[in-house]
């Protein structure tokens, strides 16, 4: 297209030639391409998520409850009586939105991960507002979710601050092709949500080890609240991570997908949330472009006869990174890189 | 992505093709210059008369303009199905030029249309308007007498010529409020002012005259103090005691007689459109006339009646602001809150002029936040709560406009013409972006909305852009294609240049 030619000659040149993906080609060329929109709604809302995850025996975190309509928010109170610990989240919100983690209860107070003190009133309203549409998209009603607080794995304990971390992976066409790992700190308000100011880690595809860090698009060393050095980042199971990731995208059908795991300290790998609209810092964190593995991708015609474990095996040796296997021992060693 | 393009691209050509040709035609067939300013700027002001008929034989005479200092009539024309119209000339008898509409019977609503195409010609001598009025005796007793005589007195003294001396008069009934109202209690300021002059032996009258603004429907006249002087007269505002300027005061009615009179109908109405057009030099030249104007433009738009043509010289500017809208969006990739909500804005700014708009805009944004965020405590549901910023928004906005009246600073007034729930919607989706991710966010986007809308207001309110989507239709199409594309774009944004910098950066 005519567009290619304009990109070599303006200053783009080297975004182009980094092979960096932009807002505008994402969009067209590989969301509305590959994602049907009648399948949006099953990542959209996270209840539909998580019923189909349940179909497909996905593990997700345990629901504990929801309440959908505004008579019922009286219902609050006995909804959250007796647990030590949970959290409450739009249905269809993003970004991190309306999520309120409450990670302790102390005679009826409820105290957020940051320490800030909730009563009840307050979580009713919270839920009132969801109800009334205020986190999701289009401004549409909602329903509230609660879910059981997820706690992170020890291996990842200082690695977060005040909230658990989780994995992007992206999934094109059922292959991961890039993924991070996105670390909550003080400025988050314990939500791993980048825009919200979360540490972005690149993770290499073969390895599960870090590649770098990026904090608000800027790159980082070490974690801003806990001083961890990121570089020694390295996710334990990682490849049942990988695994996982593809058997989520298989489930939904969309072909370009950010799928977000966490690790339970007691129940491992599971399935966070998904989104069809996967964000673009990713390529930040990784220090590479998402376009020269999307391409080797599209390049494919035989998709759908690969099994899950071909695929795995397949982008782990074609997608290792060549700076995370400087910085640390890999646990697994490609035969062969390419970059 | 691999399929479907073809007819893409055909629709856009077809638009192009379509666009092009029609603009092209319009240029070559009717001459329509591509640039404003080559050209003579006509008024075009349109009368209406709304009334209901009785049932019985009904006759309406209205006062109609003649060229005057300033403007020179090139044509006229009426609409009014069924009447017999005639135009009385001014020679016939001592009320000027009126418009006379008859009819047997009548019954219910009846609008009847006058047009009137006035040239701007600073040269126009028009001494048909210079007539003075004879000077009328005027007899007062008792205490308005003593207070007429005071105020003349006093204004006597500090003026030297007729012009002074109005000045004078008309401040010195702002200053003796308590003389003045008792005078105003038996009759209006106007006809004061014109029996002190009389008596001081100056020739005046009040006239009635209209503002000229481009694109304005449903205004009313304005009651103005003519003070002549010998051969030359003078107009002045009854209250502020300025002088008028004559390039944009068309003097509507100006022998003291009545506006309109209708006999046979009650409830009547009176409103003026007006619109600003510019016709090409060389073609008045080469016609030795001014041609109506129905015939030099009567293509699409122009074949409206004036208020509906108003009406579309800001509709048609939508696209240009839209366009904008997406280039920053797509191409540069601003973030504003809200798609399209700054193309609104700018609309509002076009209405308000810039500096009061951007002033209101700031204000109310600010002063809603922070009803909002008092709003947050009381633990209300979202769609009370957006209506109760709206109500607060109206409030503000009320006050604002009282406030900058009582200062005196009519510009204040303007304010309404901001789209009040697209501003309560605004401050809601701002004040919770405030709570959720902090005050810097709001002013990105905040901001972003703001310099959009600045900078769609600058190229919506350019004279080249307004003459060019006024009078060019085929514009519209050229405008559909350029924003089909743009959705086609799968290039970098300019921002994103900033964004990717770290990776640009080491790696080699
Ligand atoms: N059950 C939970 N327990 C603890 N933290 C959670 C839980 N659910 C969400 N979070 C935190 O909130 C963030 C955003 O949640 P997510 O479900 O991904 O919603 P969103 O679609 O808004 O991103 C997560 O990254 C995580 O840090
Ligand atoms: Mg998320």
């Amino acid at each position: 297209m005519a567009w290619h030619r304009l990109m070599r000659l303006l200053p783009f040149r080297r975004l182009s030639e980094q092979g960096v993906l932009g807002m505008n080609r994402r969009n067209i060329s590989y969301i509305s391409s590959y994602n049907p929109r009648e399948l949006y709604p099953l990542v959209d809302d996270k209840l539909k998520t998580k019923r189909l995850a349940l179909h497909h025996g996905v593990t997700t975190p345990e629901l504990l409850g929801v309440i959908e309509y505004q008579h019922d928010v009286t219902r609050v109170g006995t909804l959250v009586e007796g647990l030590d610990n949970f959290c409450i989240k739009p249905a269809k919100g993003s970004g991190g939105k309306g999520i309120l983690v409450v990670s302790r209860v102390e005679d009826g107070v409820f105290y957020r991960s940051n320490g800030q003190e909730l009563s009840l009133r307050d979580l009713k309203r919270h839920v009132s507002n969801i109800l009334a549409g205020l986190f999701s998209l289009s401004g549409s009603p909602d329903v509230a979710v609660f879910e059981a607080l997820i706690e992170a794995d020890d291996s990842l304990r200082d690695y977060s601050f005040e909230g658990v971390p989780d994995v992007r992976i992206i999934v094109f066409r059922g292959f991961p092709v890039m993924a991070m790992m996105r670390l909550s700190c003080a400025v988050s308000h314990g939500k791993a949500n980048l825009h919200q100011g979360a540490v972005g880690v690149g993770i290499d595809i073969a390895s599960g080890a870090a590649v770098r860090a990026v904090q608000r698009n800027k790159l980082v060393l070490s974690h801003p609240d806990t001083g961890k050095d990121l570089q020694s980042l390295r996710i334990p199971q990682w490849p049942t991570l990988l695994d996982l990731s593809c058997a989520c995208a298989d489930m939904t059908g969309l072909g370009y997908l950010g799928v977000d795991l966490v690790l339970d300290r007691r129940r491992g790998p599971m399935l966070l949330e998904l989104n069809a609209r996967p964000g673009l810092t990713i390529q930040l964190a990784n220090g590479a472009g998402l376009l020269p593995r999307l391409r080797r991708i599209e390049a494919f015609t035989q998709v759908p006869q690969m099994t899950i474990a071909q695929r795995v095996a397949y982008v782990r040796k074609h997608f290792a990174s060549v700076d995370a296997q400087r910085n640390s021992p890999p646990q697994f060693v490609p035969e062969k890189c390419s970059g | 992505m691999k399929t479907g393009r073809g007819p893409f691209y055909l629709l856009v050509t077809l638009l192009l093709i379509t666009g092009s040709l029609l603009t092209a035609y319009r240029y070559a067939m009717f001459d329509v210059p591509w640039m404003p300013g080559e050209k003579r700027q006509i008024w075009s002001v349109e009368a209406q008369v709304d009334f209901i008929a009785l049932g019985e034989p009904v006759k309406v005479s209205l006062a109609i303009p003649d060229s005057q200092p300033g403007f020179e009539r090139v044509g006229e024309r009426t609409a009014s199905p069924g009447y017999g119209l005639a135009f009385v000339e001014n020679n016939e008898n001592n009320h000027g030029r009126r418009a006379e509409w008859s009819i047997r019977e009548a019954q219910g609503r009846q609008t009847l249309y006058y047009q009137v195409e006035m040239l701007v010609d600073p040269d126009a001598a028009g001494a048909e308007t210079a007539v003075e009025p004879p000077i009328s005796r005027v007899r007062l007793d008792g205490p308005h007498a003593t207070v007429v005589n005071l105020i003349l007195e006093r204004a006597r003294e500090r003026s030297a010529d007729p012009y002074t001396l109005t000045r004078e008069l008309i401040h010195e009934f702002n200053r003796q409020s308590q003389s003045a109202s008792l005078l105003t209690q038996m009759k209006p300021r106007g006809a004061w002012l014109v029996d002190m002059l009389h008596m001081a032996g100056i020739p005046a009258r009040e006239v009635q005259a209209l503002n000229l603004e481009d694109g304005r429907r449903r205004q009313q006249v304005v009651n103005l103090l003519q003070v002549f002087e010998g051969e030359n007269y003078q107009l002045f505002d009854m209250h502020s005691g300025k002088p008028g300027k004559q390039t944009n005061q068309l003097l509507w009615e100006y022998y003291s007689a009545p506006l309109l009179d209708i006999v046979g109908g009650r409830n009547s109405r009176l409103s003026f459109s007006m619109i600003e057009q510019e016709v090409p030099v060389n073609r008045m030249l080469e016609e030795g006339t001014f041609p109506a104007a129905q015939n030099l433009l009567d293509f699409s738009i122009h074949s409206l009646p004036l208020s509906e043509q108003a009406l579309f010289k800001g509709i048609l500017l939508i696209p240009v602001g839209v366009l904008i809208v997406s280039l920053l969006r797509i191409i540069v990739g601003v973030r504003t809150s809200g798609t399209f909500m700054p193309v609104l804005i700018a609309m509002a700014f076009i209405q308000t002029s810039l500096l009061t708009g951007l002033v209101g805009f700031i204000l109310i944004v600010a002063a809603g936040l922070m009803i909002r965020s008092y709003l947050s405590r009381l633990n209300l549901l979202l769609v009370a709560r957006i209506s109760a910023v709206i109500i607060s928004v109206i409030i503000m906005i009320a006050a604002f406009s009282v406030l900058s009246y009582q200062l005196g600073l009519t510009e204040g007034l303007k304010i309404t013409f901001f789209p009040m729930i697209i501003l309560a919607w605004t401050i809601e989706r701002m004040s919770i972006l405030w709570e959720e991710e902090g005050p810097k966010e709001v002013l990105t986007q905040g901001g972003g909305s703001l310099m959009v809308a600045l900078f769609a207001y600058l190229v919506m309110s350019n004279d080249v852009v307004r003459h060019l989507t006024f009078n060019f239709l085929g514009l519209q199409f050229l405008f559909m294609a350029l924003v089909l594309l743009i959705g086609n774009y799968t290039g970098y944004r300019l921002l994103e240049l900033r964004r990717f910098q770290p990776m640009l950066g080491e790696r080699a």
